[in-house]
């Protein structure tokens, strides 16, 4: 695929992990293969120095690594250095308590570090413009922790109320389909695809705040 | 562990006895209530009402809980996940939970109940002579074993094994600590005050005696939780230390095997596909030790798959990409299933062109489903030659065969995706469904 030049001037983006050759390595293959669509305006090593740098840029999307020194990525998310701003999560980390946690942190996606240039340049793209990431694995743990297999600490009832089409475009994403094909073998737009996807996204999300509720209200304490 | 003899109809594999821990991910007071509630199986909720019933029958439940709590092992020390995420959690780097102000419902909730019944007992009985200096040393002491817990937690994060007297009672620090120390010795030392002082009054002689006698109950109440610690560390640290060394020995094997492979890929490195080979069987290699909770072994449909994949890199040069969501034990209806998934990877790697084939498998309680994709050559499945056996017997008639069904969608340049469907029947009877 190759990257068509944003309308909106390029994707500002901060580059957050705390091993600088892999940093070096994304870098190179932003500026290589997202040239005119990903400008690369930060790096930051850890929490801290993370939030400092999103705060002074103001950054479109923030690549987050998920295991960071101060707290982990989800530090970052929860400090909410600027409010724009959307992440998403690249890691290596094959945890599903890590992904998933991630993920209810708020990210926008997730994909993993052995993607390649021009698929992280789209998926900078897609995250900029609103829609969620999902690699294959990523859905298989979010297909895993709605049927309940997983123990994510926490996962509730809230959880099944992921609808028969949102699962079977988990299922599809998981089996290595485009977005394209995904659309395609269902006869939906690819726009519908990405709504399910968002809202997927979205109810993975919102289930910690509502099994918080919850929680509170078994006790009586609402 | 030996067991001698054993009924007949225990369950094959070794015999974990069951024990009880407190539960120190979200502890109101102790966590007692929790583990219990989770040993017992039953719901948090009917312990803790049962421990504010019985705290009603004359304190029996607050003697009940301070029992369990005392002699109850921590549960935290035995979570062990896998060594690379272990690291990761000392270091800092993996997200925590985060303390939110509603955690501390339970325990307001907790401190109001109790305000109610030492009212509703005032209402009782009046003031009584001992009543306050009582329920304030309780309360103190409560506190002073809470951060005994915390400090302990955090004796088992710390990976340095020095012990710092200072960090001993302390922890880490932080204000929630220095405030439960400040909190409990004063509230022991309130209560040890109004009992001496209406104490006095009366007997004046006695004062001496009583007074040095609660110095040492104060003294034995504060450095006890510690003492009493010290004997259940002592078990927790040699088991640590036990695996520490296992893990060191695994580190430097590991260390070895990542430099000889990168040593062999500088060798390599005009010949990419022999470099992104040995990258991927290293990786595979480090995965498993870092992140894998459980082994992949061949005795569950995931981790016969995960082994297929394994093997069909070393063999061809391609990656094979496995996502699988539940599992199942590999079995005689199950295996079909994995050898026809096999077959379909190696034809993927042969014949598709491509560097990668992804497969999918999910194992739900009425079917096992794979699938196997890649974006190569494709072909038109009509149009195999009657003398090539792959697809035709190795997945579709062997699906077929076991009661399955198999789908092989491709067309030229368009790439191939095999479909195998294996419903189950009901787990426990392990019935094997050739057809005739």
């Amino acid at each position: 695929m190759n990257a068509t030049i944003r309308p909106g001037g390029p994707v500002r983006l901060v580059l957050v992990d705390d091993h600088a050759m892999f940093r070096a390595g994304v870098r190179s293959e932003l500026t290589a293969a997202g040239a005119g669509v990903v400008d690369i305006v930060g790096e930051a090593p850890d929490v801290d120095s993370a939030v400092a740098v999103i705060r002074e840029q103001r950054p479109d999307v923030v690549l987050l690594d998920v295991h960071l020194p101060g707290g982990g990525g989800v530090e970052v998310m929860r400090r909410q250095p600027s409010p724009d701003t959307c992440y998403l999560a690249l890691s290596v980390s094959d945890a599903a308590e890590d992904v998933i946690g991630t993920i209810r942190g708020g990210a926008r996606g997730y994909v993993t570090k052995t993607i390649t240039g021009p698929e992280l340049v789209d998926a900078v793209g897609r995250v900029a413009d609103g829609d969620a990431v999902f690699s294959p694995r990523l859905a298989g743990f979010v297909l895993d922790a709605f049927a309940g297999s997983i123990d994510v600490a926490a996962v509730d009832e809230d959880l099944d109320r992921l609808t028969e089409r949102e699962r079977e475009v988990m299922r599809l994403i998981a089996r290595g389909y485009a977005y394209k094909e995904v659309a395609k073998e269902l006869f939906i737009s690819v726009k519908t695809v990405e709504t399910h996807m968002s809202s997927t996204l979205r109810k993975l999300q919102l289930s910690s705040r509502h099994e918080l509720t919850r929680w509170a209200n078994d006790r009586r304490l609402l | 562990m030996t067991t001698t003899s054993r009924p007949p109809t225990a369950p094959p594999g070794p015999l974990v006895p069951r024990r009880a821990f407190r539960d120190l991910s979200e502890p109101v007071a102790g966590g007692v209530a929790g583990g219990l509630a989770r040993h017992l199986a039953l719901p948090v909720l009917w312990v803790r009402v049962f421990f504010v019933a019985a705290a009603l029958l004359g304190g029996f439940g607050i003697m009940l809980y301070a029992g369990l709590w005392i002699f109850l092992p921590a549960d935290r020390a035995l979570d062990v996940s896998a060594p690379g995420l272990e690291s990761a959690t000392r270091a800092g780097k993996r997200p925590g939970r985060g303390r939110r102000v509603i955690d501390a419902g339970p325990a307001v909730a907790l401190g109001a109940l109790a305000f109610g019944i030492v009212l509703g007992f005032e209402s009782l009985l009046g003031q009584g002579f001992l009543f306050w200096p009582v329920v304030l040393g309780v309360a103190g002491v409560a506190l002073l074993w809470r951060q005994a817990d915390e400090t302990q937690r955090e004796r088992w994060l710390d990976t340095t094994g020095r012990i710092d007297p200072f960090g001993a009672v302390f922890g880490s620090g932080g204000w929630a600590s220095y405030a439960r120390i400040v909190l409990g010795a004063g509230l022991v030392i309130v209560g040890l005050g109004l009992f001496a002082f209406r104490n006095g009054q009366f007997q004046v002689a006695g004062d001496i005696v009583v007074a040095g006698l609660l110095g040492i109950l104060g003294l034995g109440l504060v450095v006890g939780p510690w003492a009493l610690r010290l004997v259940d560390d002592l078990a927790a640290e040699r088991a640590e230390r036990v695996r520490t060394q296992e893990r060191a020995d695994m580190a430097a094997h590991l260390h070895d095997s990542v430099l000889q492979t990168l040593a062999l890929i500088q060798k390599n490195s005009h010949d990419s596909t022999t470099v992104a080979r040995l990258a991927r069987s290293q990786e595979r290699d480090l995965r498993q030790w870092l992140f894998s909770t459980d082994e992949a072994d061949a005795t569950t449909v995931a981790g016969e798959l995960r082994a297929m994949a394994a093997a069909v890199e070393t063999d061809h040069p391609v990656l094979v990409d496995v996502v699988t969501v539940g599992d199942c034990p590999l079995d005689e209806q199950t295996r079909p299933v994995a050898l026809a998934a096999r077959e379909a990877v190696v034809n993927a790697a042969k014949h598709a062109g491509v560097p990668r084939v992804d497969v999918y498998a999910e194992v739900s309680d009425r079917s096992v489903d794979v699938f196997v994709r890649d974006r190569g050559a494709g072909f038109v499945p009509e149009g195999i030659a009657a003398d090539r056996h792959g697809v035709r017997n190795s997945i579709l008639d062997r699906m077929h065969r076991h009661g399955g069904s198999a789908e092989v969608r491709s067309a030229p340049g368009d790439g191939t995706e095999v479909r195998l469907h294996m419903p189950l029947d009901q787990r426990p009877a392990p019935q094997q469904e050739e057809k005739p």
